[in-house]
């Protein structure tokens, strides 16, 4: 907005339209307003300034305002039977990111797992081959790096560390890079973080199989690592001597990707 | 309020097109478009990032990252470059006073009274709108370009700037859809804004001391080229 002074306010002669021709100030240009228009207080000006105080009060109160928000309404969202509450801001609950325009359906008779790179045993596994291996379930925050966080949410699958075993590790290798049957979406984790307990290659969620949404039939669960790392419908792991970094890393986020010490966020640990 | 007593646009028999005033200029049509374009992008790229069916729907998140970004950082720029117009700034400067009449169009608005209404070029509820939205545009861009660039600014400044970007998106929403749900409801209006004149009843209607503002500016004939002499 830009102001003019040169009209000033004038309390006196506002009577509503009794301005004649020119007023008192006499004609102003072709262009210029006359009669009441751009005379009176400048109430546009203070309504901008206004809203830029606000903001910046808004900047100030919001991480207090936002913690009461979540354990208020943004907890009672999660239980919603409608809906509605997902189209608040921070509405509770996962939220779908997708990279593409469309990600394929895979089932039983579809869907498969590979292992490679530096690796003695190259491996593909079938859902039913990941079912029969030992199963870990683990109850964590999830922890969007957008900020949205969903609490005590239990994954449950193979420890990755058990199909890394099972391929045999080169000594050469320092990192493990994840592909997706999405056909875009990649992550990676160095061979130390692969290796943690609390990472999984989940098959099911809130104790329910993992659907295609949610990134199904398989996703990765990095579960002390903000949720970008935790890639869906994961269709290839490869093990390999470096990080290569994934595909929101090469977009700026962090390769490191630890819950409240990384991406400039301070979020609680989820683990 | 005095009517001189000659030609002054007033419809008459004889005359064979309605009189039409000037209203926007060329270059405010221009700004208001490239700033309607380019808001109608922000919210529809916001929709698809925010929204989960619509996420669900259209997926290409980098893409959409993108134009948001894009289209919400270049947003002030039309109004900008439009300060180079002399009509616009006119413009603004009436949109930013407001008279005692702009005081009484909002008492009988707010009574739901149609009438006891005056206003200017501008009604009171139109200078609430853009000097509210100009403000929401300033705070908008700030907010988001400390989510953009996270590491400018210290950890507490963004998830504050997260909080009031995502409710003051909501509101920002809320208050185009009335924008353009009263536009709807105008066709008069809308053809102001997309051929630049306005019928001269539908002034005198809506904005009655900008008509009589007008018709004391502009003589009759840059309304009413004389062809062949002809005059009642």
């Amino acid at each position: 907005m830009t102001t003019d002074d040169a009209y000033p306010p004038r309390a006196a002669d506002q009577g509503g339209g009794e301005d004649g021709p020119g007023g008192v100030d006499g004609p102003r240009g072709v262009d210029g307003p006359r009669g009441v228009d751009g005379r009176g207080t400048p109430v546009g000006r203070r309504l901008v300034l206004g809203m830029l105080a606000a903001g910046a009060a808004g900047i100030a109160a919001g991480p207090v305002l936002q913690r009461a928000y979540d354990s208020t309404l943004g907890a009672a969202a999660q239980n919603d039977p409608t809906g509605l509450s997902g189209l608040l801001p921070a509405g509770g609950g996962f939220r779908y990111y997708s990279v593409t325009g469309s990600v394929p359906h895979k089932n039983e008779r579809t869907y498969r797992l590979t292992v490679d790179g530096l690796v003695r045993r190259p491996t593909s596994y079938r859902l039913t081959d990941l079912r029969r291996l030992p199963q870990t379930r683990i109850v964590h925050d999830v922890q969007c790096v957008t900020g949205w966080r969903v609490p005590g949410t239990p994954f449950e699958g193979v420890r990755l560390a058990t199909l890394l075993d099972a391929a045999g590790v080169s000594p050469r290798a320092k990192a493990v890079r994840f592909t997706c049957f999405d056909g875009a979406y990649s992550e990676s984790l160095t061979l130390a973080q692969a290796r943690r307990r609390d990472v999984l290659v989940a098959l099911r969620m809130q104790d329910k199989p993992l659907g295609h949404d949610h990134g199904g039939p398989v996703r990765l669960y990095v579960a002390p690592m903000y949720f970008y790392k935790s890639a869906k419908w994961l269709s290839g792991i490869t093990v390999t001597d470096r990080v290569e970094p994934g595909f929101w890393e090469n977009r700026g986020y962090d390769v490191d990707a630890w819950v409240g010490r990384s991406n400039g966020r301070d979020d609680a640990p989820t683990s | 309020m005095p009517r001189p007593a000659d030609r002054t646009g007033e419809p008459t028999a004889g005359d064979t097109a309605p009189a039409r005033i000037p209203r926007f200029t060329r270059a405010e049509r221009q700004v208001h478009r490239a700033t309607a374009t380019l808001l109608t992008l922000c919210i529809l790229t916001a929709a698809c990032l925010y929204l989960p069916f619509l996420a669900e729907l259209v997926g290409r998140r980098a893409l959409l990252v993108t134009v948001h970004e894009w289209s919400g950082i270049l947003l002030p720029v039309p109004l900008l470059l439009g300060l180079a117009s002399r009509a616009l700034r006119a413009d603004l400067t009436r949109l930013n006073r407001y008279g005692p009449h702009d005081r009484r169009w909002l008492h009988s608005t707010l009574r739901r009274r149609r009438t006891g209404r005056p206003s200017g070029k501008f009604n009171a509820g139109q200078k609430l709108y853009a000097a509210w939205l100009a403000g929401a545009v300033l705070v908008m861009t700030a907010t988001g370009l400390l989510m953009w660039f996270t590491h400018l600014a210290p950890v507490i400044w963004r998830t504050g700037a997260t909080f009031v970007h995502d409710w003051l998106a909501l509101a920002v929403i809320i208050a185009v859809a009335g924008h353009v749900w009263m536009a709807f409801g105008d066709p008069e209006a809308r053809r102001g804004m997309r051929t630049g004149s306005v019928d001269a009843q539908w002034a005198r209607r809506e904005h009655p001391l900008w008509a009589a503002e007008a018709r004391q500016d502009r003589p009759p004939e840059t309304h009413h080229p004389p062809t062949g002499g002809a005059g009642p």
